[in-house]
């Protein structure tokens, strides 16, 4: 797999990705025929419900899924080829050195009993042909590069001598090592503080900028979407409610949960009185409605909606997943 | 209160319902004391609460934000008498009998709505839990009766009382939460970041109906929080905490209008707002120093654009509206 086969094409490619648990209760459907795809470069934010279904999809894309879940079809390409039927083996190659990863909690992604210039070094090793000098110097520089203060007398640090915000840098340097392709971050910032934030969202956008590597961004944090992201996927009940340009999901949603989910958030620039709000909660997965996911909670539904499954349809610059859209009615 | 009339359009009677005088924490945060002898080390000392005063109106929303460790959830439980303070006192005029609150009229909602219900107890005895403590109303069938009105004020069913905890979602178990802390018919509610577990869809569907109690039953919050949208929200008057002191309170529009203290004007300016597609911030630079070992002088002077000689000197002192030697200064 080269890095340029593909140039012109996305960098991930998803389409129909399902996923199941297999349950003594029978089969859950936690991805439903989930499809996106991911520019060079290009951010794109992924929001949703808490349960819809964003991690699973990131761990899905990187070969992370642990038993009873299964895919049970679609299919994932990274810079056209597909990954999705690997063996373990091969994958855990592409991890790393493709994919990079950041998750919410920077000590699950750092060995607590190795300094954090060592660990870097050896991933850049098992990635690359250089030397230990070259990986160190490496190191060093990607310390560097993502903001850690005097690097130099740091390399030789533990993880636990590090602060929240100094701990999820040296993760996203880490997960640039081996200069990857795509960068799959849940959650990065969730668990820091909003100063801190800042700066690691800042890190994160000028990297990608700097060095054209795509990211999935996964986050609650609508905020921080608008702010990152070129594109955005709202999630619902396993499926894409719906994908488009952030300023058009953002200031013009299409689908009545992505309309719902915009007017439930405070806004920071002027208080907009009482807040939105979908009323009832996220359908669990073993009791997914026919039809429309959503239809249970939306104010908008009509027949249809009860007796067939909306796929993504073009609605304006965005793509969503109602049949208000078919009928061209706006959400 | 006067009702039916949006929370933010009025901040109360203007009658001070609690006060915090010049209250203060310690925490003893040294090694064991054997470990210490060995090796020396003097005690270490860490002030979570470092003086805070503050005066909540009646019927009023008074916010405390700040970055994790600043403080707020210790003068929560200094304000509910879940910790004693190591200095400095509240006082609950007019809902206080001597020097305690009145029984029941204080009460607490936390964060966490799956550890803070009694997973063993079902919904209606965990919600009548407060009215059994007080024997208020002493009638068993007036209590039942009552769980059953709390429960459809909350917006959930009288037959959700029979449920357990583990049969609701967390939003759910949120209003089970704040229907028990409503049961005693508290005047005064502190609620430590209510809706910082849920999401957003959620989080908006509780703050809805914790606005409308408000106006419902005339109730005053303490109402804590990290997420400075949520407070802007929520509060009239926002206090701004920072290591263990508050160097900023201000009523709610002029704090966000026209911020005194630069941490405050940081604060509002690292937050990503929905209106900022495509912006890039400017990050706060530094991070939160160590609360056992803190600045000299201003505490927030390491990471100040304004600092000066008498920052790291001097403490400033709190003008009623800010501590800050440079207050409502233009950054360079
Ligand atoms: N081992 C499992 N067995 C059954 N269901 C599972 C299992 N693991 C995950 N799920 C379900 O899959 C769904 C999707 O979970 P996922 O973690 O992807 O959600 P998410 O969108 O990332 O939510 P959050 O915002 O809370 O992180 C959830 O409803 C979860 O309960
Ligand atoms: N029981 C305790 N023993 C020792 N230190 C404590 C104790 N409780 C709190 N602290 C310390 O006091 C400081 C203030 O903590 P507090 O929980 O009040 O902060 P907070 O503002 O609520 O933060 P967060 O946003 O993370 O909830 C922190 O440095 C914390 O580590
Ligand atoms: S007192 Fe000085 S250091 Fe502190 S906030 Fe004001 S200007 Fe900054
Ligand atoms: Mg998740
Ligand atoms: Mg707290």
């Amino acid at each position: 797999m080269t890095k340029n086969n593909n140039a012109s094409g996305p960098v991930l490619s998803v389409s129909d990705l399902s996923l199941e648990f297999v349950t003594r209760r029978g089969v859950l459907k936690a991805l439903d025929r989930v499809s996106f795809d991911i520019a060079r470069g290009e951010v794109l934010g992924v929001v949703g419900e808490s349960g819809a279904g964003k991690s699973l999809t990131g761990s899905a894309i990187i070969g992370l899924i642990e038993k009873p879940g299964r895919l049970s079809g679609g299919e994932v390409r990274l810079n056209g080829e597909r990954i999705d039927n690997l063996s373990p083996e091969a994958m855990r190659k592409i991890r790393g050195r493709k994919i990079g990863m950041i998750f919410q909690d920077p000590l699950t992604s750092l060995n607590p009993l190795f300094r954090v210039g060592d660990q870097i070094a050896e991933t850049v090793m098992a990635h690359m042909n250089v030397s230990r000098a070259e990986a160190r110097a490496r190191a060093l520089a990607l310390l560097t590069e993502v903001g850690i203060p005097a690097p130099e007398s740091r390399i030789d640090a533990y993880p636990h001598e590090f602060s929240g915000g100094m701990r999820q840098r040296v993760v996203i340097s880490l997960a640039l090592a081996a200069e990857p392709d795509l960068i799959i971050a849940d959650e990065p910032t969730t668990a820091l503080d909003v100063s801190v934030q800042a700066q690691i969202i800042t890190l994160l956008k000028r990297l990608c900028r700097e060095r054209g590597t795509s990211v999935m961004l996964i986050t609650h944090d609508m905020g921080v979407i608008a702010e990152t992201a070129d594109r955005v996927a709202v999630m619902y009940a396993g499926r894409v409610a719906e994908i488009g340009p952030v300023a058009d999901v953002i200031r013009n949603p299409q689908h009545p949960y992505a309309a719902g989910l915009m007017g439930a958030i405070p806004a920071l620039k002027k208080n907009v009185g009482r807040l939105a709000q979908i009323s009832g909660s996220m359908p669990r997965l073993n009791a997914i409605p026919p039809g429309c996911a959503f239809r249970p909670r939306c104010p908008k539904a009509f027949d249809r909606c009860a007796a067939e499954r909306p796929d993504l349809m073009q609605a304006g610059k965005s793509r969503a997943a109602c049949w208000l859209v078919d009928q061209g009615v706006p959400a | 209160m006067n009702s039916g009339m949006n929370a933010h359009m009025n901040s109360g009677s203007g009658e001070t319902l609690v006060a915090s005088r010049d209250l203060r924490r310690v925490f003893d945060v040294s090694s064991p004391w054997l470990e210490r002898v060995l090796s020396g080390e003097k005690k270490r000392l860490l002030r979570a609460v470092d003086g805070v005063s503050f005066e909540i109106r009646k019927g009023e929303t008074f916010a405390l934000v700040g970055e994790s460790g600043s403080g707020k959830s210790t003068v929560a439980k200094l304000v509910v008498g879940l910790l004693p303070p190591s200095g400095g006192d509240v006082t609950f005029e007019g809902i206080a009998k001597g020097r305690q609150p009145e029984a029941g009229s204080v009460q607490m909602i936390f964060q966490d709505p799956y550890a803070s219900l009694n997973p063993r107890w079902r919904v209606r005895d965990i919600i009548a839990e407060p009215m059994s403590a007080l024997n208020r109303p002493a009638d068993p069938a007036a209590r039942a009766a009552r769980v059953g009105e709390l429960l459809t004020l909350v917006g959930l069913s009288p037959l959700d009382g029979e449920k357990f905890p583990h049969q609701f979602s967390g939003g759910q178990r949120q209003r089970i939460a704040i229907a028990r802390a409503l049961s005693s018919e508290p005047a005064f509610i502190v609620c430590d970041e209510p809706t910082s577990a849920l999401d957003v869809s959620v989080q908006a569907q509780i703050l809805n109906l914790m606005r409308d109690l408000q106006e419902k039953l005339g109730l005053t919050y303490l109402f804590i929080s990290h997420n400075l949208a949520v407070v802007r929200h929520m509060a009239h008057r926002i206090g701004v905490m920072y290591l263990g002191r508050l160097v900023e309170v201000q009523e709610t529009e002029a704090l966000f209008e026209n911020p005194q203290h630069p941490y405050t004007r940081l604060l509002i300016d690292a937050v990503p707002d929905l209106a900022d597609i495509g912006r890039d911030r400017v990050p706060v630079q530094g991070e939160v120093p160590s609360p056992i070992n803190p600045p000299s002088g201003c505490t927030f002077h390491p990471r100040c654009p304004l600092v000066t000689d008498i920052c790291k000197a001097q403490a400033p002192a709190f003008d009623g509206r800010t501590a800050c030697h440079h207050a409502g200064k233009a950054f360079a």
